[in-house]
C-alpha cells in the first residue's frame, strides 16, 4: 500500500494546479497525482482559444460576472462566480510566472481577445494552443516540488471509504495489472468531463467520466447533468475543435447561400468586424441551436458526416491566421484537407462541455468527507446552464487552487488511514473486478457495440433539442445497456497494459454519467442555456430555478434540487 | 517515494538493440555516415599536403620526387575523392551554419536557405579570389 | 461492391508469452479520410481486442499515438492510410524505446531527462503575483517560442541513431526543452542547466543527424536547438576561460 497526504486523480489543469498548490501549503505533506494518462496528454491540452480574466482597466469584475451568469442563464451560483472571477486574474499572473508563453501585446503585457459572450477583450491566450500550454507550464513546473509523487498510467476504479470518509483509492498500475490501495487523507477528482458518451463530440477518448461516476457510486450526487455544451464549430465526422478564438478574431459563419445567418436570430446586425456578444461572438448554446434551425430549413450543406455550414476566415488574411490561429490552419488542412486561408472550413455543432459534475461547494468539497473535485468533473456552480468560452481553463486554476487548499487544511484534522482496512477495501474491489471481467467466462457482449448504441442513444434523446418521448427511450434504452453490460466480453487476460480491461472500466463508468444526463434532462421541463426542450421551449424560473441532483440508486438516477445562489444579478430575460 | 514516478518493471520490458547496419536503412542516415567520412579524407588530404611542405626544406630534388610519386594514378583518384569529400563537408557545414547561428530581421528569422546561399555565395567568391591570385602570381 | 481494404501488418508482444516482438496481419477497411490509428481503432474493436496502443486526442496534440509507421515514427493520428499506397502498412512501436507491450513503449527514461534539465522557470527571487506579470516583447517570445511546441510525443528519439546506440543521451526534446527555458526572458536557471546541457551526454553527444527535427510533427526543430546550445556553451566556456575572475 501506497501512502500520502493528499490524493489527486487526474493530471490535467485542474489537477496538476491542485497537487501545485497542496505541494506549496507545506514541504512536508506528501501528495499523489494518479492519472490513467501521462499527465501531459490530459485533456487540457486540447484547449484551444484562451483563458479569461479581467486583465484591463477597461474591464471590471461585475463585468466579468455578470457576463458569466448572463451566459449561465442565471444557474450558476452569484457568490462562487464573484468567488471564481476575483482570484481568475492571479491565477494567471501566476501561470504567467510559471512559463506559460502567453502571446504578447508590443508592450509585453499579455494579449486578451474577443471571445462569445464576453462583453470585453478579456481572454488571454497562446496563439490558438492555450491549453497545450498551459498544461504543460503546469506539468513542467511540477517537476519542481519534490513532495510530489506521480503515478502515471493508473487507473483509478473506486473511491476508498471508510466510516463515511474518503480515505484512499483503488487503482490498477497498468504497467502490471496489480491492484493497489493508495491511501490519503483527502482525495481530489481531477478527471475532467465525460463528452464520450455521445458520438460527435471535441473530447479526447480518455473523457469518459470516470471521476463523476465514482463519486457518483460512493454517493455523492452529481450537479447539473443535463446541461451539456455543444461547440458550434467542430469538424464534421471526427469532431475536431476548431477554436472560437477564429470567431473572436472576426471569423464568419455562412450558411450554403454563404448568408450569414446569425443575423437571422436576433443576434445581428453583421458587421465586417468583430462587436462583443453579437454574431459569431454569440454564446454557444444560441450558435449551436441556430446551426440546428438552418439545417431544419435546408440551408446547411450535406456531406458525409451530415449537415455542416462554413467558417470562413479568408478575410483575417494570411498573416492574422499564421500568427493567432496556425493550429486551426494546420487541423483544417490535415483533416479535412482545406487551407482556410483560402476556402472557408466546414462545421457542425458537436458535444465539447458537461456544464455539470459532481456537487461541490466553492472551496471543491463534495458533500463525503474527505471528497474534493475541481476542474470539468466539478460543477460548483459557475457554469450554470451554458459556460461561456474562455471561463473553463480559468476555472481548473481557480478551482484546482482552492481545492487543494481546501484539502491540506481538511487532511491536517486528520488521522492516518487504516492500512488493514484500505486492503480490505482494496481486496474487495479486486474481487469486483476479477468477477465482473477479468475471470468471468462466457461474456457475450462486445464493449465497442453497447459503446456506440450509448452514444447513439444520448445523441436521439439528450442532443441540442430535446423531448420527452425521445429523453424516456434514451433512458430506456440505457438500463438495458446497463443490463447487457453485465455480459461483457472481455477476451484480454493480459496483466501488463490491457487496455481492453480499461476500456471496459471506462464504458462502465459511461454508461453512469449518462443515465445522470438523461435522468436530469428528463426532469427538467423548461428549457434554460444549453437544455432546450421542444416541448417546454420557455424557461420557467418560478418552477426550475434550481440545480439538480442526480443520486444512484440501484434502478437508475433519483432527482432532487437545490436552490440556486442569487446575489446581486436578479434573473432577466437572456438576450444578446 | 516522493518527487517520483512508479514505473514499468524492467524485467518484462523487451529491449532491441541497432543493427551494426543501422546506417544503410535510410538515406538521410547514409548520408550523415558520409558526411562524418568526410572529415576522414580531408585530414589524410592535410597530412600529405604538409609532408609535401616538408619536403620543401629538403630541396628541389626531393620536392620533385615527391611530387611525381603525387601524379599516379591512385594519388589522383584520391585527390579527386578528397575534392568531392570537401565539397560535401563545405556545403553541409553551410547548411549547419545556417540552422546553428540564423539570421534576424527585426522579429523574424531570415529564411535558411537564404542563409545558405549567402554563406556559398561568400564562400565562392572568397574561392574565386584566391584562385585569380593564385594563377596571377603563377604567370 | 465490396469495400477495399488494406493490409496493416502490426507488431505484437505480450511479455510474459513472447521473447520478442512478432508481426500479426490485419485486413482493414479503407478509407480515403481514415489516418492509422483509426485502422488500428477499427481493429481494437471489431477484429481483436487485445492489441495495446496509446492515443487518446487524436488531433495531433496530446503526444500519446507515435509509433513507426513503414519504419518511419509518425503520430498515428494523422499519418493517412491514403499516403500509403503499398496497400500495406508496417505499425510498430517507437523504435530506441524498451517496449511495455504491442505498440506500448516505455518512456519515463525521457520524463528523467526532461526533469534533468530543470524545465521550468528557475528565479533567483521569485515574484509575488501582487506585483503583476513579467513584461516580455513579441521579439523576446519568438525567441524561443518554437521550442515550447513540443508535444512530448517521442518520434524524434526514435528518429536519432545516437539514441539508439547510446540510451543515456539527454536527447533532442530534453535538450531543446531546456533551450527553451534557457531563452526565456523570464529565466534565470541557465548556470544550473549548464551542467546538464554541457556534460558528457548532453549537447555534445549530438553528432548533427538532424532527423529529429525531419520527424517532428510540430516543428520544434530540436536539432537547431542542440546545436545553438553548444554554440552557448562553447561561448561560455570561452568567456570563463578568458575572463575567468569575471562572472559569465
Amino acid at each position: 500500500m501506497f501512502t500520502h497526504d493528499i490524493i489527486l486523480i487526474g493530471g490535467g489543469g485542474a489537477g496538476l494546479r491542485a497537487a501545485i498548490a497542496a505541494a506549496e501549503q507545506s514541504s512536508k505533506l506528501s501528495i499523489a497525482v494518479v492519472s490513467k494518462v501521462y499527465p501531459m496528454r490530459s485533456h487540457t491540452v486540447s484547449a484551444e482559444g484562451g483563458t479569461a480574466a479581467v486583465m484591463r482597466d477597461t474591464d471590471s469584475l461585475d463585468l466579468h460576472a455578470k457576463d458569466t451568469i448572463f451566459g449561465a442563464d442565471f444557474m450558476a451560483d452569484q457568490d462562487a462566480v464573484e468567488v471564481f472571477i476575483k482570484e481568475a486574474p492571479g491565477e494567471l499572473i501566476q501561470l504567467e510566472h510559471w512559463g506559460c508563453p502567453w502571446s504578447r501585446d508590443a508592450d509585453g503585457r499579455v494579449s486578451v481577445r474577443a471571445f462569445g459572450g464576453m462583453s470585453v477583450d478579456r481572454t488571454c491566450f497562446a496563439a490558438d494552443k492555450t491549453g497545450f500550454h498551459m498544461l504543460h507550464a503546469l506539468f513542467q513546473t511540477s517537476q519542481k516540488y519534490d513532495n510530489i509523487a506521480r503515478y502515471d498510467e493508473f487507473y483509478v476504479t473506486s473511491l476508498l471509504a471508510d466510516d463515511g470518509k474518503v480515505r484512499g483509492v483503488a487503482a490498477i498500475n497498468i504497467y502490471n495489472g496489480r491492484l493497489e490501495a493508495i491511501a490519503g487523507k483527502a482525495v481530489i477528482l481531477c478527471t475532467g468531463g465525460g463528452g464520450r458518451i455521445f458520438p460527435f463530440t471535441t473530447n479526447a477518448a480518455i473523457k469518459t467520466g470516470d471521476g463523476m461516476a465514482m463519486a457518483y457510486r460512493a454517493g455523492v450526487p452529481l450537479k447539473d447533468m443535463e446541461f451539456v455544451q455543444y461547440h458550434p464549430t467542430g469538424l464534421p465526422g471526427t469532431g475536431i475543435l476548431i477554436t472560437e478564438g477564429s470567431r473572436g478574431e472576426g471569423g464568419w459563419l455562412k450558411n450554403k447561400d454563404g448568408y450569414r445567418y446569425l443575423q437571422d436570430y436576433g443576434l445581428g446586425p453583421p458587421t465586417d468586424t468583430p462587436v462583443h456578444r453579437k454574431m459569431e461572438l454569440g454564446p454557444r448554446d444560441i450558435l449551436s441551436r441556430c446551426h440546428m434551425q438552418e439545417y431544419a430549413k435546408g440551408r446547411t450543406f450535406e456531406g458525409p458526416y451530415g449537415h455542416y455550414v462554413h467558417l470562413d476566415l479568408r478575410h483575417l488574411g494570411e498573416e492574422v491566421i499564421n500568427k493567432k490561429l496556425p493550429f486551426v490552419r494546420e487541423l483544417a488542412s490535415k483533416y479535412v484537407g482545406i487551407d482556410p486561408v483560402y476556402e472557408p472550413i466546414p462545421v457542425r455543432p458537436v458535444v465539447h462541455y458537461m456544464m455539470g459534475g459532481v456537487h461541490t461547494d466553492m472551496n471543491g468539497s463534495a458533500p463525503l468527507e474527505g471528497l474534493y473535485a475541481a476542474g470539468e468533473t466539478a460543477c460548483v456552480s459557475i457554469n450554470g446552464a451554458n459556460r461561456l468560452g474562455s471561463n473553463s481553463l480559468t476555472e481548473c486554476l481557480v478551482f484546482g487552487a482552492r481545492a487543494g487548499r481546501a484539502a491540506v487544511q481538511y487532511a491536517a484534522a486528520q488521522g492516518a488511514p487504516s492500512s488493514q482496512r484500505l486492503e480490505a477495501l482494496a481486496r474487495d474491489e479486486q474481487q469486483r473486478l476479477d468477477r465482473q471481467f477479468l475471470r468471468k467466462e462466457g461474456g457475450k457482449e462486445k464493449i465497442a457495440v453497447i459503446r456506440e448504441e450509448m452514444q447513439k442513444a444520448m445523441e436521439d434523446g439528450a442532443g441540442i433539442y430535446r423531448k420527452e418521448e425521445d429523453m424516456k427511450r434514451t433512458c430506456q434504452l440505457l438500463r438495458e445497456l446497463r443490463e447487457r453490460f453485465s455480459n461483457i466480453a472481455i477476451e484480454d487476460r493480459g496483466d501488463v497494459f490491457n487496455t481492453q480491461l480499461t476500456a471496459a472500466l471506462e464504458l462502465d463508468f459511461m454508461l453512469d454519467v449518462a443515465e445522470a444526463v438523461a435522468h436530469s434532462a428528463l426532469n427538467r421541463k423548461e428549457s434554460r442555456g444549453s437544455h432546450t426542450r421542444t416541448d417546454f421551449p420557455k424557461r420557467d424560473d418560478e418552477n426550475f430555478l434550481k440545480h439538480t441532483l442526480a443520486h444512484r440508486t440501484p434502478d437508475g438516477p433519483r432527482i432532487d434540487y437545490l436552490p440556486v445562489t442569487i446575489t446581486r444579478w436578479q434573473p432577466e430575460e437572456r438576450k444578446y | 517515494m516522493n518527487g517520483t514516478a512508479v514505473r514499468p518493471d524492467k524485467s518484462k520490458l523487451h529491449y532491441s538493440k541497432m543493427p551494426p547496419t543501422w546506417w544503410l536503412k535510410k538515406p538521410a542516415y547514409l548520408f550523415f555516415m558520409l558526411r562524418e567520412l568526410s572529415s576522414v579524407f580531408i585530414a589524410v588530404f592535410l597530412v600529405i599536403l604538409l609532408a609535401q611542405i616538408h619536403q620543401l626544406t629538403k630541396g628541389p630534388e626531393a620536392y620533385a620526387a615527391f611530387v611525381q610519386k603525387l601524379s599516379s594514378p591512385g594519388w589522383i583518384v584520391f585527390h579527386i575523392t578528397a575534392l568531392l569529400f570537401a565539397l560535401l563537408h563545405s556545403v553541409t557545414w553551410f547548411q549547419s551554419t545556417a540552422v546553428v547561428m540564423p539570421l534576424r530581421l527585426g522579429e523574424r528569422e531570415l529564411p535558411r536557405n537564404l542563409v545558405l546561399a549567402l554563406n556559398i555565395g561568400a564562400w565562392v567568391a572568397v574561392s574565386a579570389v584566391i584562385l585569380i591570385l593564385f594563377l596571377a602570381l603563377r604567370g | 461492391m465490396a469495400e477495399p481494404t488494406i493490409t496493416l501488418k502490426v507488431a505484437r508482444y505480450r511479455p510474459g508469452k513472447d521473447s520478442a516482438p512478432t508481426m500479426q496481419t490485419y485486413s482493414v477497411p479503407y478509407r480515403q479520410d481514415w489516418v492509422v490509428l483509426d485502422a488500428l481503432n477499427h481493429i481494437k474493436d471489431q477484429i481483436d481486442g487485445t492489441l495495446s496502443y496509446r492515443w487518446s486526442c487524436r488531433m495531433g496534440v496530446c503526444g500519446s499515438c507515435g509509433m513507426m509507421v513503414n519504419g518511419v515514427p509518425k503520430l498515428t493520428c494523422a499519418a493517412f492510410l491514403r499516403d500509403y499506397p503499398s496497400q500495406e502498412i508496417r505499425v510498430e512501436p517507437l523504435a530506441h524505446f524498451p517496449i511495455i507491450r504491442d505498440l506500448v513503449i516505455d518512456m519515463s527514461d525521457f520524463l528523467d531527462k526532461l526533469k534533468s534539465v530543470k524545465s521550468w522557470i528557475v528565479r533567483k527571487v521569485e515574484k509575488p503575483v501582487a506585483e503583476g506579470e513579467y513584461r516580455q516583447t513579441p521579439a523576446e517570445l519568438e525567441a524561443f517560442h518554437q521550442f515550447t511546441q513540443c508535444i512530448n510525443c517521442m518520434l524524434c528519439y526514435a528518429a536519432c541513431p545516437v539514441y539508439g546506440l547510446e540510451p543515456e543521451f539527454l536527447g533532442p526534446a530534453a535538450i531543446a526543452l531546456g533551450y527553451r527555458y534557457n531563452m526565456d526572458s523570464r529565466d534565470q536557471g541557465k548556470d544550473l542547466r549548464r551542467e546538464v546541457l554541457g556534460s558528457h551526454h548532453g549537447a555534445w553527444e549530438c553528432t548533427f543527424v538532424g532527423e529529429c527535427s525531419e520527424v517532428c510533427p510540430k516543428d520544434v526543430d530540436p536539432a537547431a536547438a542542440i546545436q545553438r546550445t553548444k554554440v552557448d556553451l562553447a561561448k561560455d566556456w570561452f568567456k570563463s576561460v578568458l575572463l575567468p575572475w569575471g562572472a559569465r
